[in-house]
C-alpha cells in the first residue's frame, strides 16, 4: 500500500494504523529531508501537545539526523510573564479567591508562586476550566477571580462564558496569549535558523489556516497545520520539509478533519468581541506586539485588573535572588537552546523542584523531555 | 492544554450536549461550535466547550488512539493527564 502517492490527499486519508505505517512515513521523511542536501534542516512547532506526542511516542528517534524539530513558544503557562503570575499572587494575598488551571499553580512569580500563597492560607483553587470556576463562584459571596491562561483555543471558552453572563462576584485576570504574532517574533530573531513552522491543529481549528497565509508570504516560510496523532505529525513534517526543499512559502493544511481555511467563525466572533490584542512580554522571549489578549472596555466590570488595585511594586521591592537567573527557558522557547543545554536541567531543576516554568507545565519542553526521554515507542496496541 | 478531546454526541438540550467520552457521559457547551451538531456526530472539545464538529466518517481511528492512551498510560503520563483534564473540564451528567 503506497499511502504516500498523492501527498495532497495524504492529510485527508490519514488513519491511525499499524506502527509499520509510521516507519514507512519516517523513511519518506528521511528521504525528503536528505534530498535537500544540507543539514541541519530546522523546523519549529509551537504547541506543547505536539511536543508531548513527539516525545511520548519517541518520534525523534525516527526523525532523520539531518532534521531538527524544535519546540517554540508553545506552552501557554511557560510564556505567562512573571508580572502576570505576580498579579494573581497579589490578588490571592489580599483575600480574593483565585481559580487557576493546575499547571499554573507552581509557576514561580518574582517572589512566590500561587502554591506558596495557598500554603500561607491564601484561597487558591485548581479548576479544570472556567465553567467550573463560575460554578464555584455561584456558591459563595466572596470575590472570585479566574486566572485565565492559555492560547486562543482556551481564550474562546473564557469569551463564551463572559458573553453568557457571570455572577457579580466573578471576574477574570486574563493572561491569554495569541500565537500568530509570536511566530513573527521568532522568524525575526537574528539568531533564528527556523525554515518552516508546524502550526497547532486545535488552535488553527479556531483561527483557520488562512491566518498563516500573510505570515508565510511575508517571512518566506512555509506553515503546515497538523494534528496530534503520531501519523499526523509525521505527515505534517513530510509536507513541511517538502515545502522547504522546494522553496515554497505556502500554507498547507494536513488536518482537514479539524481545520478549515476560514476556521470557526462563531468562536472567532466570541473571541474578538470580548478580547482585544495588545502588546506585552512573553516570559523570557520578548515583547510581542498584539501577543496578549485583554478584555475590551465593555467588559471592564469583569476585568480583575480594573476591579482591584494590584500594586506590583509591593512585591518587586523585595529582591528575588535565586536560581532563576541561570534558567534558560526563554532561549528554549525561542528555539535557540535545548533543555539538555541548560546547566540546571535534571540537576537543580526537575519536576519536583522546578526553577523555570518549562519544567512546571505538562506542556513545557523541559518537563516533557524529563518525563519521556527520547526512545522510540510506537507500541500502541501491539 | 491545547490537545482537546473527541467525544460522540448522544443528545442535545438547547445549548448543551451530552457527549460520550470513552464510556463516560458528560455535558459539553455548544456556544462556540463551528456548525450545528446532531446525535451521532463527534465533537472536538476543549475546556468544556465543543470547538469543532467532526462527521462520524471523518473520525477515523482517532477515538481508538485516545482510548488506548487513556487505558495504557501510566498515572503520571503528561499527555494522558491533559486528556483526563479535558474530560474533567466538562460537567457531569445532569440528573433527570
Amino acid at each position: 500500500m503506497n499511502v504516500l502517492r498523492n501527498r495532497d490527499e495524504l492529510g485527508a486519508h490519514l488513519r491511525f494504523q499499524e506502527p509499520g505505517k509510521a516507519r514507512e512515513m519516517a523513511a519518506t521523511l528521511a528521504h525528503v529531508t536528505r534530498s535537500i542536501g544540507r543539514e541541519p534542516v530546522s523546523v519549529m512547532h509551537v504547541c506543547g501537545s505536539h511536543e508531548q506526542a513527539i516525545a511520548r511516542y519517541g518520534l525523534r528517534a525516527v526523525f532523520p539526523r539531518e532534521l531538527d524539530v524544535i519546540m517554540g513558544p508553545g506552552c501557554p503557562v511557560c510564556v505567562t510573564d512573571v508580572p502576570e503570575v505576580d498579579e494573581a499572587v497579589l490578588l490571592a494575598a489580599q483575600g480574593v479567591r483565585v481559580f487557576t488551571y493546575g499547571d499554573m499553580l507552581r509557576v514561580p512569580g518574582s517572589v512566590k508562586s500561587l502554591a506558596d500563597v495557598k500554603a500561607e492560607g491564601g484561597k487558591v483553587d485548581v479548576v479544570y476550566g472556567i465553567g467550573q470556576a463560575v460554578q464555584l463562584a455561584c456558591e459563595t459571596q466572596e470575590e472570585c477571580v479566574f486566572f485565565a491562561s492559555g492560547f486562543e483555543t482556551t481564550a474562546v471558552a473564557t469569551a463564551a462564558v463572559i458573553l453568557a453572563g457571570v455572577p457579580e462576584n466573578f471576574s477574570v485576570l486574563s493572561a491569554h496569549k495569541y500565537i500568530p504574532p509570536v511566530m513573527e517574533i521568532v522568524a525575526e530573531m537574528p539568531q533564528t535558523r527556523i525554515e518552516g513552522f508546524l502550526a497547532a491543529g486545535h488552535a488553527a481549528a479556531i483561527t483557520g489556516s488562512a491566518i498563516f497565509e500573510r505570515f508565510a508570504e511575508r517571512y518566506k516560510l512555509p506553515v503546515v497545520v497538523t494534528g496530534f496523532e503520531p501519523l499526523d505529525i509525521l505527515a505534517g513534517l513530510i509536507r513541511l520539509v517538502e515545502l522547504v526543499r522546494d522553496g515554497r512559502a505556502e500554507v498547507a493544511n494536513m488536518y482537514p478533519r479539524c481545520v478549515t481555511r476560514e476556521g470557526n467563525r462563531p468562536a472567532q466572533e466570541a473571541l474578538w468581541s470580548v478580547f482585544r490584542p495588545i502588546g506585552g512580554r512573553w516570559r523570557g522571549i520578548a515583547h510581542v506586539p498584539n501577543g496578549n489578549l485583554r478584555l475590551r472596555d465593555r467588559f471592564a466590570h469583569v476585568d480583575a485588573r480594573r476591579r482591584f488595585t494590584i500594586d506590583l511594586h509591593q512585591l518587586w521591592d523585595r529582591a528575588p535572588a535565586n536560581l532563576t537567573q541561570h534558567c534558560i527557558c526563554g532561549d528554549i522557547m525561542a528555539g535557540i537552546a535545548a533543555p539538555t543545554g541548560c546547566s540546571l536541567y535534571g540537576n537543580q531543576c526537575d519536576p519536583d523542584h522546578p526553577v523555570g516554568a518549562c519544567m512546571v507545565s505538562s506542556e513545557g519542553t523541559c518537563r516533557i523531555w524529563h518525563q519521556y526521554g527520547g526512545h522510540l515507542d510506537l507500541g500502541y496496541g501491539s | 492544554m491545547c490537545l482537546g478531546v473527541p467525544g460522540e454526541v448522544v443528545s442535545i438540550d438547547g445549548n448543551t450536549a451530552t457527549v460520550d467520552f470513552f464510556g463516560v457521559r458528560r455535558q459539553v457547551r455548544l456556544d462556540i461550535v463551528d456548525e450545528p451538531v446532531k446525535p451521532g456526530d463527534y465533537v472536538m472539545n476543549h475546556v468544556g466547550f465543543a470547538i469543532r464538529r467532526i462527521a462520524p466518517e471523518e473520525i477515523g481511528e482517532t477515538i481508538a488512539l485516545y482510548e488506548l492512551l487513556l487505558r495504557t498510560a501510566a498515572e503520571e503520563d503528561l499527555m494522558a493527564a491533559d486528556v483526563r483534564g479535558e474530560i474533567g473540564a466538562t460537567e457531569g451528567e445532569r440528573s433527570a
